[in-house]
């Protein structure tokens, strides 16, 4: 991978990688992906993907309110709030 | 005091040979005093401490009180602990309170466990020597130059350096094992769904356990007791019936087929490791037990599987630090996409970064089937040379890490090389089976080596009587490391 490529994963996962850090990260993850590559090898003709070790389904519940308002508590540990919204920068001009 | 298991100090506490409170008191004198040394704490809670020993001596008055009653131990910094510090290892949650309890913080707690605090532990719990905590490294009780593993590290460091008498710890790739290890110690990390993972940060959803680390299995039987439990609050939690793992501690292992994969003794295996498993492997047969060698052939496919499917689900969960409802914010951010950028660089550390990017890259686009669809189906490979191991053996052993403990910042530079360290746990998580590491003795140089026994689905009770046997005729587990007192 080169750095573009680096950088246009980096947006996607909405992380900055700075200038003095991507050289490194560049190498290290073109390292890892070598690693990786090793699964290339594996012969997994019609074998179903596993995605949970005993193949479990979700659990579904009756659909009824249990929970009740913690907003207050839980919101206590925001970085901003106001009139129990969170607040961020302007989104809509 | 602080020699004590657990099994002991619940008879010195019932015979009042001394009190939780002068137990409590004594752990957190020892913490004050020595943990400079080992950097095994990120928060230590004394008052809260305290006052559940307080609590629990009350308790213990009645004569009617749990195992666990009393008993001083401290909880890894990935469970959230309501009203105390949870930081993950991270800048990200450095200011990160609670405003609930993780579910075996809950459990522990209502079986009178005292919390000391909150152990060291790699970020996000990514990484295999607690090197990458914000919070610096933590140091192996037995060689101060040494990491004490990862990710697990300061849980594994607090133990062995007598600094509480069992810690959590979690186990997504051998974080649990690995570190039990490398300190002499033995830590468990249950069958997938056994212990429930609500209230614990995820790190990989598929493949995260929570467990005990402590130094013996009956200890570990203790802990595990009271921790794990079928949770609704927990979708992956499994309602199975949860035996008194006390109970078939003594059992006789007569009998017990034990299996030996090939793949786990070829190169790359450090000399004095496989010399002290074989001979841990030959007291087994001095038990009674039979050796049987057998094949896992994807084993190889582990270390890629395992580093394609973890980043995956974790650029996924970690995808929920935007500096929005919890965790750090950049100073004045720009916009929203500059919100979320920057407190993400900021807060991230860099193994977290890779692992977030090589995930991402798996996921996206393009990349998905030949990445981590091609990873998942591995991972059906992986579980069924188990499934089809266990038809012939009850148990498997081999080692748990290729080395003993490793020089701090001898792998830091090099992701790839400490990736390596992971053979023999990552297949456990891959399958979702349970794994146990126990001492089986030292290295020429003094550093332990841990024996790891794989089980089945949901024998954790075997793999205990099993670990707990070997702890009948052998004494590895009842070394520990010198502690320099500072007198």
């Amino acid at each position: 991978m080169k750095h573009d490529e680096i950088n246009a994963l980096a947006h996607l996962a909405r992380i900055n990688i700075g200038d003095d850090l991507l050289d490194n990260i560049t190498d290290n993850i073109n390292n890892i992906l070598g690693l990786v590559d090793q699964l290339q090898q594996a012969d997994t003709d019609n074998v179903e993907p596993m995605s949970h070790p005993l193949d479990a389904i979700q659990r579904l519940r009756a659909d009824e309110v249990t929970e009740g308002n913690q907003r207050e508590q839980l919101q206590a540990v925001a970085p901003a709030t106001e009139a129990g919204l969170f607040l961020v920068p302007q989104v809509i001009e | 005091m602080h020699h004590y298991t657990i099994a002991e100090l619940m008879t010195g506490l019932r015979n009042k040979d001394f009190s939780s409170v002068e137990l409590t008191q004594h752990y957190l004198d020892r913490i004050k005093a020595l943990d400079c040394q080992f950097n095994s704490y990120i928060t230590v809670s004394g008052d809260q401490a305290l006052a559940s020993a307080q609590q629990a001596d009350d308790i213990l008055t009645t004569g009617s009180s749990n195992d666990l009653c009393g008993i001083p131990i401290a909880h890894k910094d990935l469970f959230c602990t309501q009203g105390t510090l949870t930081t993950c290892g991270s800048k990200m949650l450095g200011n990160f309170v609670p405003p609930y309890n993780a579910t075996i913080v809950e459990n522990l707690a209502n079986a009178g466990a005292v919390s000391l605090g909150k152990t060291n532990m790699d970020e996000f719990a990514m990484g295999s020597s607690n090197e990458s905590s914000f919070y610096g490294a933590s140091k192996n009780p037995w060689n101060l130059d040494c990491v004490p593993g990862g990710s697990s590290g300061g849980s594994a460091a607090a133990v062995a350096a007598q600094l509480a008498v069992a810690t959590t710890g979690s186990d997504t790739g051998g974080s649990i094992r690995q570190p039990a290890s490398f300190c002499g110690l033995t830590g468990l990390k249950p069958t997938y769904g056994r212990v429930s993972r609500w209230g614990m940060v995820a790190y990989a959803s598929s493949l995260d356990q929570a467990g005990p680390i402590a130094r013996t299995a009956e200890d570990a039987a203790i802990m595990l007791n009271a921790m794990a439990s079928f949770d609704a609050k927990d979708s992956t939690s499994v309602d199975i019936v949860k035996p008194d793992y006390k109970t078939t501690l003594n059992d006789s292992i007569k009998g017990l087929r034990i299996g030996v994969p090939e793949e786990f003794f070829q190169d790359g295996l450090n000399n004095e490791v496989a010399t002290l498993v074989n001979a841990a492997l030959a007291e087994y047969e001095k038990m009674g037990a039979t050796l049987h060698p057998i094949s896992l052939p994807h084993t190889h496919l582990a270390i890629p599987a395992y580093y394609v499917i973890a980043p995956a689900e974790a650029s996924a969960n970690l995808s929920r630090f935007d500096g929005v409802r919890y965790g750090y914010r950049c100073k004045d951010p720009k916009d929203l996409m500059d919100l979320y950028k920057r407190s993400r660089e900021e807060g991230f550390g860099n193994e977290v970064k890779r692992r977030i990017l090589v995930g991402a890259y798996a996921l996206s686009a393009g990349y998905y089937d030949a990445y981590y669809r091609k990873a998942q189906q591995v991972r059906r490979l992986i579980k069924q040379d188990f499934v089809d191991a266990f038809t012939q053996v009850d148990v498997i052993a081999g080692p748990v890490a290729p080395n003993p403990a490793f020089g701090i910042g001898e792998k830091s530079n090099d992701p790839v090389s400490m990736y390596l360290e992971d053979i023999y746990t990552l297949p456990t998580n891959l399958a979702g089976l349970c794994g146990i590491s126990i001492p089986c003795g030292l290295t020429t140089d003094n550093k332990p080596v841990g024996l790891q026994l794989t089980g089945n689905y949901f024998e954790e009770a075997r793999l205990l009587n099993a670990a707990h046997q070997f702890q009948q005729q052998t004494d590895h587990h009842t070394k520990t490391a010198s502690i320099n007192n500072g007198k």
